[in-house]
């Protein structure tokens, strides 16, 4: 039998290869990058630059529009996607609904399909001539056809609308998941209470699922302001496109790094620092997201620490 | 309770009504990619949900002007030698993370963790000088090596393996076994359902991984389904017939598998956060 100190030496054998692949292609870019947003290329001449390229974000009309862009699909998709998911997964585990399953797995197949061909899809059933304005004429919800793609507001919501059938049955399988670790007892007795469904959904279901929620709300932050297939397949041209959809409303902030890096001459330095401006961003949200579902408890604990 | 049950009725109608609606919705565009496979472009932008006769025609044109074969060996690559390698890789560094616990580990692990705050896009500069350099540039390895180490999969295996029962490596140990022996010959075959649910989610996010191929892979014999359904639609008269068989092509096959293997599926996405 091997000694503790053996163990311990076996152990690190095991993570050898992780910790020379991780080294390589992960943490020796994210440092480089660090350095990368220091400086600023002309022609083959690197200069070190301090934070200059940090204040150009600032004055940086397109920056602030790629931002903008991001944060108004962050803010309007993700709320929008978390509640219809809690809703969905709430009806699928009550027991008063039957052919769970069915519904269940018609609601998570989107999930499995590729972002480039749900977006083209969407692209096609959004079309000028395509099926959904069909629809709307047929039902006679609109005089004329939607130019979908012609201007920022139907072209984000068509954005949006995509995103939202992706994700939601996705999103949907943690909190059933989550909600399948409640014990039943829980409801019984609230129903002998006479607490309605409803009612249980909110006093029960919800505050137990609170760590799933923050979940799934920090992953997605995470995800939308990476999203980079999505709007970079919506827009005429795809990466080939002089402007990211109508009024560039397709900027996003992924986008705008692979253009500064990819479109004409290269601008590595300050495309590293749009990322990590990306990377800040996903902080201080991930930060306010903890602080703003914390329990009541914590926020007493940090009062009392605080009058101390 | 009488009373409870009659005001939940009209409740349950309503959940039934949006729960059917909702299916219907999400399942109506993959009916329609069936439907396009047949049709020409103009009747699929038209939004024709009858069958039509182009889908030998759209089947050839795929194959035959745009070089889908080589597109589909070339994704099948990449996701395949990614799993394998991926599974190996980081289901050795959460057997060590997990049964070989030292602070030093942890700090270690501590620091992978750290990293999946980190966008893709703050790599994607110094990786793309770091293949130029390695001279993987525009091959499969580029995409490979990138994405078989996975903090998240690493994190996936850890948190899989925590409730495993350790007296049954302990056993092998005084057997005599030695430690690969007991990685490869006891743990490994114990853990089947862990490893088939790692798999399926590596070969979903390699296949359809589009970003980082984008950058690497630059010519037309290396490009992967997902770059040539891209390139096809962004042209300017895209012909919508082939690239529904392409979307068919490449989509219904993990829906086939997603319905095989279904209970993995979910084990596979809900994975880290099971504990």
């Amino acid at each position: 039998m091997a000694t503790e100190a053996k163990r311990n030496k076996i152990g690190w054998y095991f993570l050898i290869p992780i910790t020379v692949l991780l080294a390589v292609f992960l943490l020796y870019p994210i440092l480089y990058s660090i350095y990368l947003t220091f400086t600023s290329k002309r022609g083959l001449l690197v200069s070190f630059v301090g934070f200059a390229n940090y204040t150009k974000l600032f004055k940086d009309p397109m920056f602030i529009k790629a931002l903008g862009n991001t944060l108004k699909i962050l803010l309007i998709q993700v709320p929008i996607m978390l509640i219809l998911a809690l809703v969905f997964a709430a009806l699928l585990n009550s027991k008063h609904i039957k052919f769970k399953g069915f519904f269940r797995t018609c609601l998570f197949l989107p999930s499995v399909t590729s972002l480039i061909a749900y977006i083209i899809l969407f692209k096609m059933l959004f079309d000028y001539n395509g099926m959904i304005n069909d629809l709307l004429l047929s039902l006679g919800l609109v005089q004329d056809r939607i130019p979908w793609g012609q201007s920022p507001g139907p072209a984000t919501f068509v954005l949006i609308i995509a995103m939202i059938w992706r994700w939601t049955g996705y999103n949907m399988i943690f909190y059933l998941s989550a909600m399948q670790n409640i014990s039943g007892n829980l409801y019984e007795a609230a129903e002998i209470d006479g607490c309605s469904p409803t009612r249980s959904f909110f006093s029960i279901t919800l505050p137990l699922l609170k760590p799933m929620i923050l979940f799934t709300t920090v992953m997605s932050t995470i995800g939308t302001l990476q999203l980079f297939d999505e709007p970079m397949n919506l827009s005429a041209g795809g990466t080939t496109a002089a402007l990211m959809g109508p009024d560039n409303c397709y900027l996003t902030l992924s986008v705008y790094i692979y253009n500064l890096c990819f479109h004409s001459v290269p601008k590595f330095g300050y495309a590293a620092t749009v990322s990590y401006a990306i990377l800040i961003i996903v902080a201080i949200l991930t930060f306010l997201q903890f602080r703003f579902t914390e329990g009541e408890d914590k926020k007493l604990e940090r009062k009392a620490r605080r009058m101390k | 309770m009488k009373k409870v049950k009659n005001v939940a009725r009209p409740g349950l109608i309503i959940a039934y009504i949006l729960l059917i609606v909702s299916s219907f919705l999400s399942i109506f565009p993959f009916i329609w990619i069936v439907i396009g496979t047949t049709n020409t472009s103009g009747a699929i932008i038209r939004g024709s949900m009858r069958l039509g006769s182009e889908l030998t025609n759209n089947f050839n044109k795929l194959f035959n002007q745009f070089n889908m074969a080589p597109a589909l060996w070339n994704s099948a690559k990449i996701a395949i030698m990614t799993v394998f390698l991926s599974l190996l890789i980081c289901s050795m560094a959460g057997y060590g993370f997990q049964m070989f616990k030292s602070k030093g580990k942890e700090k270690l692990y501590g620091v992978f963790l750290i990293t999946m705050m980190v966008p893709f896009a703050s790599l994607m500069i110094p990786l793309f000088q770091l293949v130029s350099v390695l001279n993987i540039i525009n091959s499969p390895w580029s995409v490979i090596l990138v994405s078989s180490a996975s903090v998240f999969i690493v994190f996936f295996f850890r948190q899989s393996f925590v409730n495993y029962p350790t007296e049954i490596l302990q056993a092998a140990r005084v057997d005599g076994a030695s430690e690969v022996q007991i990685f490869i010959r006891v743990f490994i075959p114990s853990m089947k359902s862990t490893y088939s649910a790692a798999a399926i989610y590596i070969f979903m996010t390699s296949w359809n991984n589009y970003l980082w191929p984008l950058i690497v892979l630059q010519t037309k014999d290396q490009q992967t389904t997902t770059l040539l359904i891209s390139s096809m639609s962004s042209g300017y008269v895209p012909d919508y017939g082939v690239i529904m068989m392409g979307i068919a092509l490449t989509t219904l096959p993990v829906v086939f598998f997603f319905f095989v293997f279904q209970k993995q599926f979910v084990k596979g996405m809900l994975g880290s956060v099971k504990q």
